[in-house]
Parts: C-alpha cells; sequence; structure tokens
C-alpha cells in the first residue's frame, strides 16, 4: 500500500493525540508544573487514578464500598440501593403525591407544590434490614459484609407538615406510603413517626434525588429499615390501623428461637464496623489507623470500643465530631501492628446504653435459621502475620 | 417609651420570632396542592386491609385462577407453586409449631409463612407479573387468589373468593407473629 506524505503526516499526528490522550488517563506528567492544565468543566469528575465503585448484587441491590470512602457522608452515587420492581424513570413535571384516606381535604401536591413548603435538612443514615453476609467467606470486604448502609444529608418537607396542610384526623394511627415502581411497593408506618421527624424528601447531598433513592420523591424514616423508606412516593393512605402488606408480614419480618415471628421491627440497631484495615488490605507492620463507621437508629453513638486482640480486652476509639443522631459516626484507634497475628474488632454502645451484641447473643434469641433482617452482631477481621487482611469467618449454627 | 427603644425591642422581638421553631410561626396551612377528586382518589387507591376494605367487585375459584397460573405464573414459580426459580409459593409445615428460626431452608410460603388473605390478593394486584405488573384483571386476581389459597391446603376446593369470603380465611401461620416489643429507651436489648 502507498502511503501519501499528507497521508502519513495526518496518520502520525491521530495516532499522537491518541497516545496523550491515553496518557492522560493513564498517567500524570512527571513534572505537572511545567505542564497547562485542564480548563474548567461543567462537571467535575473524580481523578482518573480514584475510580471508586458500588458492588452490584443480582438485579436488585448494590452496597457501597466502605473500604474506599473515608468520614461520614456516602458520595451520593456511591449510596446502596435496593428495589423490587427496579428504578423507574418519572417526569418530575408529571409527578404528584396523593394524601387521603383519614383528613378533611385529600390532596394532591405537585413537586413544585412540595418545594414551596418550608424544608427541613439533614444528615441520615439509611440502611436496608437485611444488610449482613450471612455467608461471608475470608475474602469479603467491608462493603460486600455490610454495604446497605449509607449516610446523606436529605432535604425535603417534614411529612408533619403536610399531615397538618390536609387535616390530618385525630384518630390516625397508621399511613400506607405507596411507591409508583413496578412494586408498587407499600409498607404501612405509625403515625407518630410521620408527626415525628419522617421526610417527604427531595434532595440529596445538595441536588435532588438519585434515581435509585426514589427520584423525585421519597418518604424518609430516619432511623428505620430502609424498606419502610419508600421511594417514587406516590400515595399515602391514613387510616387507623396497619395495612398488612406483603413486604412488611411475609418479608421484613424475623423468626426469633421462641418460635415466633417479630413484625414492624422498624429500628436499627446500633452496629459497628471496621472499615479499615479489611480484607483486601495488606498491611505494613508499625503503626495503623483502624478506622471504621458506627450508627444506632435509636439516636447518637455514645461510644465505639475496638478490640485488637481478638475480644480480650477493650479501648475506646476517638469519634469524630460532632457525633449527629441517625448518621454514620465515624471511628478511630491507632494500633501498632507488630506482625503477629491478632482479631480486630469493634461494637457500638449507643445513648441508650445498648451494647452492639455477639453473633452468640443474636443467634441465642433468634436461633439459626432467622431471616437475615435486623442483624448487627460485632464483626471482626483477622490480621495475618505477613500483613494480610481476611474476614473472619463465624459459624451460623 | 421612646421610639428608639420601641425599635430595639420590635427588633429583639424580630430576632426571637426568627429563632424559634417553624411550627410556632407557621401558618395552620399554607394553601398549597390541589383538592383531589373522589375519581382520582378511586383510580390510584388500591390498597386492600385485612379485614376485606378496598376489595373490589368480582369472584374467583381455584379452578378459575389454575389456567392464569399455568400461563402467568408458573414460569418463575414452578408448575405447583413449589418449584422455583423464584419465590416458593406453596408448601405447609406440620399443623403444630413454626420452626423457621431452626431451619433456614424452609421456604416461606402462602401456607406456612403469609398472615393475611387479603395481602394475597392486594401484593398479585398491585405487583404481578413481574413482566406486566398491574395488568390482571381483578377476576383473574381472585381466580389466582384462590388457586393459591387451595394449593396450601387453606381453603377446599371449588371454594369462592370475593370481597366477603377472603377475608373470613384465617391463614395458618397467622397467630405466631408478634409486634415489635423492643424499647425506645435504655434496657435489656433483645436484638
Amino acid at each position: 500500500m502507498k502511503v501519501t506524505r499528507r497521508e502519513l503526516i495526518a496518520g502520525a499526528a491521530g495516532a499522537m493525540a491518541l497516545s496523550q490522550t491515553a496518557r492522560s488517563e493513564a498517567q500524570a506528567p512527571t513534572d505537572p508544573s511545567k505542564v497547562r492544565g485542564k480548563p474548567p468543566r461543567a462537571n467535575g469528575e473524580r481523578a482518573a487514578t480514584a475510580k471508586v465503585q458500588r458492588l452490584v448484587r443480582g438485579g436488585t441491590s448494590s452496597g457501597t464500598p466502605h473500604q474506599d470512602l473515608m468520614g461520614t457522608i456516602t458520595p451520593s452515587d456511591l449510596h446502596f440501593e435496593r428495589h423490587h420492581g427496579g428504578v423507574p424513570e418519572i417526569d418530575p413535571a408529571s409527578y404528584s403525591l396523593l394524601i387521603h384516606g383519614m383528613v378533611d381535604r385529600p390532596t394532591i401536591f405537585t413537586l413544585s407544590d412540595l418545594k414551596r413548603f418550608p424544608s427541613h435538612s439533614q444528615i441520615y443514615f439509611l440502611e436496608c434490614s437485611g444488610n449482613l453476609g450471612r455467608t461471608a467467606g475470608p475474602e469479603t470486604t467491608p462493603g460486600q459484609l455490610a454495604g446497605l448502609t449509607s449516610t446523606s444529608e436529605w432535604t425535603g418537607v417534614p411529612l408533619a407538615t403536610l399531615l397538618r396542610e390536609v387535616g390530618v384526623h385525630k384518630n390516625a394511627k397508621w399511613l400506607l406510603a405507596e411507591g409508583t415502581d413496578a412494586a408498587v411497593l407499600t409498607r404501612s408506618v405509625p403515625i407518630e413517626k410521620a408527626l415525628d421527624d419522617a421526610l417527604v424528601a427531595y434532595g440529596q447531598n445538595g441536588e435532588a434525588l438519585r434515581p435509585e433513592q426514589g427520584y423525585p420523591v421519597r418518604l424518609f424514616l430516619p432511623g428505620w429499615e430502609g424498606n419502610a423508606s419508600v421511594k417514587w412516593l406516590r400515595r399515602i393512605d391514613i387510616s387507623d390501623r396497619p395495612f398488612m402488606t406483603r413486604e412488611e408480614t411475609s418479608k421484613y419480618t424475623e423468626p426469633f428461637a421462641d418460635g415466633t415471628s417479630r413484625m414492624f421491627s422498624f429500628r436499627m440497631d446500633a452496629r459497628s464496623l471496621i472499615t479499615h484495615p479489611a480484607f483486601p488490605t495488606r498491611l505494613e507492620r508499625g503503626w495503623v489507623e483502624i478506622s471504621g463507621i458506627a450508627w444506632t437508629g435509636a439516636g447518637r453513638i455514645r461510644r465505639v470500643e475496638v478490640s485488637t486482640d481478638g475480644g480480650k480486652t477493650w479501648a475506646s476509639a476517638r469519634l469524630q465530631e460532632p457525633v449527629l443522631p441517625l448518621a454514620h459516626t465515624r471511628f478511630r484507634h491507632l494500633w501498632e501492628f507488630t506482625g503477629t497475628e491478632t482479631i480486630i474488632m469493634s461494637r457500638a454502645v449507643d445513648e441508650t446504653g445498648y451494647v452492639q451484641p455477639t453473633r452468640a447473643e443474636l443467634l441465642k434469641l433468634r436461633g439459626p435459621g432467622t431471616t437475615g433482617y435486623h442483624l448487627n452482631p460485632i464483626t471482626g477481621w483477622v490480621v495475618q502475620a505477613d500483613g494480610r487482611v481476611i474476614y473472619k469467618e463465624e459459624p451460623w449454627a | 417609651m421612646t421610639r428608639s427603644r420601641l425599635h430595639a425591642v420590635c427588633a429583639a422581638a424580630l430576632v426571637v420570632t426568627l429563632a424559634t421553631p417553624i411550627s410556632a410561626q407557621a401558618p395552620t396551612r399554607f394553601g398549597l396542592g390541589r383538592a383531589a377528586t373522589p375519581d382520582e382518589i378511586a383510580r390510584l387507591d388500591i390498597d386492600i386491609m385485612p379485614d376485606g376494605t378496598g376489595l373490589p367487585a368480582g369472584r374467583g375459584t381455584s379452578a378459575d385462577g389454575a389456567a392464569t397460573y399455568a400461563a402467568k405464573c408458573a414460569r418463575c414459580h414452578g408448575p405447583t407453586g413449589k418449584e422455583g426459580p423464584n419465590d416458593v409459593l406453596v408448601g405447609r409445615l406440620p399443623a403444630e409449631g413454626f420452626p423457621f428460626s431452626q431451619d433456614p431452608t424452609l421456604p416461606h410460603t402462602i401456607g406456612n409463612y403469609w398472615p393475611h388473605a387479603t395481602t394475597v390478593f392486594d401484593y398479585i394486584r398491585r405487583a404481578m407479573p413481574p413482566t406486566a405488573p398491574g395488568s390482571l384483571t381483578d377476576e383473574e386476581v381472585y381466580g389466582l387468589t384462590a388457586f393459591l389459597l387451595h394449593a396450601n391446603a387453606v381453603i377446599p376446593a371449588g371454594a369462592v373468593m370475593d370481597r366477603n369470603t377472603l377475608p373470613a380465611v384465617v391463614m395458618p401461620a397467622r397467630r405466631y407473629f408478634t409486634p415489635d416489643t423492643r424499647k425506645q429507651s435504655a434496657g435489656k436489648p433483645r436484638p
């Protein structure tokens, strides 16, 4: 094949452009101060060398990669997701919320109506009640073990404001929240929560909700199992009784060893999770900052204790201030790794005095066959002599 | 009171007012949203309560539901509701006991776990089949509900399910469900 000089130059230029593109993504210049940097962009992106992503599990959930995160806020695109009929696409212009039932004035609110009410923003965790990898093996990351909890700043209108607007009846005791996803997911919620701190939320970390978190509008019930914070909220029906929906009867209930099954167990109990060091980290000998998150649906975390000797002794970790109620609290604890194999673990104590249970304590009450809901046992990591860190497996029976 | 002092007092009062929670100074109503018409409510109000509130007209028997089940449900739940691959719907346990805490392999079926028969109708009508949620007629849903309750030996063959009979069905597992007794305050936790 004969190549003209002009084609050769064009080809070479193209190849050079390609290699420059590849270089800018793969490797930084040796001396960045000698190369003019990039112009401003309408949307920022993560550094090409700091990509993080959720762990997608099957067709219905993805988890927050806690091993890759620091501090307390979960970036919105890494907030866990769990849905029962896929993530719906909703036109915000045609979105509406109907509130009816035991009210004086059944009312339809548009999205702009909701945004005209006085708003409230607060940092809260949200956790799926099925947030424990029961069959986790040694090569399990914190995100794989407990990735279905995340923390965001949520913005919305207090549900109490809306209930006052529609004239909720004094003898109302429950409400049904219904989503407009393909599962038309429904949960019954006690009216006390609605009048306390429930939000009809449209904002997450300063912008609109992410689609996976319910865009354009979701219910948000601080500290309660995630399933009840119905996403893509289209309807609230006020009643004096619970509705006994499929989710709250056949699914989100916990069998107990005494031969019963607990229903309407909304509150998420205190839990902690060491996120570093954890699999797949390999430690060097020397000082290590053990770090993790703790949270409780009962209010504030009072204390997190860390053990570096397999639970024989415990020390109080430093809590990141301010310790916010119903939000992830970062804890940190300095420890010197000398090359001796050991087990590190953490346990949370909340402001009610509740102490995060051991797996054995949980199993005694729940039995080995219990469902995966509301399991918050102390978990640990084995630090091997060579610095390899693996999940400490524990039997279920 | 001098005019300037009055201003100062008013300013102080204003600061106090602004600092109080929204509920103290907010109007009872903001006048936002618009009245929902009975038609608009009826179009969305599909929930059904254990006492049958919300159940529509229509009826169905197990025989009516068998063909619908075979055509629209068996692919995911198995020919008899026991095979999967999705949720196992059919299966009973011995008359006494509720051994779910001891055996993690036990499927939670309609017959051995669901506490309310009305939930079967409500859930099928709103969410099934996943390929066309909300597409079944009320008659089809009554038939499917009857089919699944009969397959679980909860109702006899030929029993007609309608807005009067369905709420009267007592599910075998109903008595085993208990409300959450955890305290919000300090105390011995029941994890």
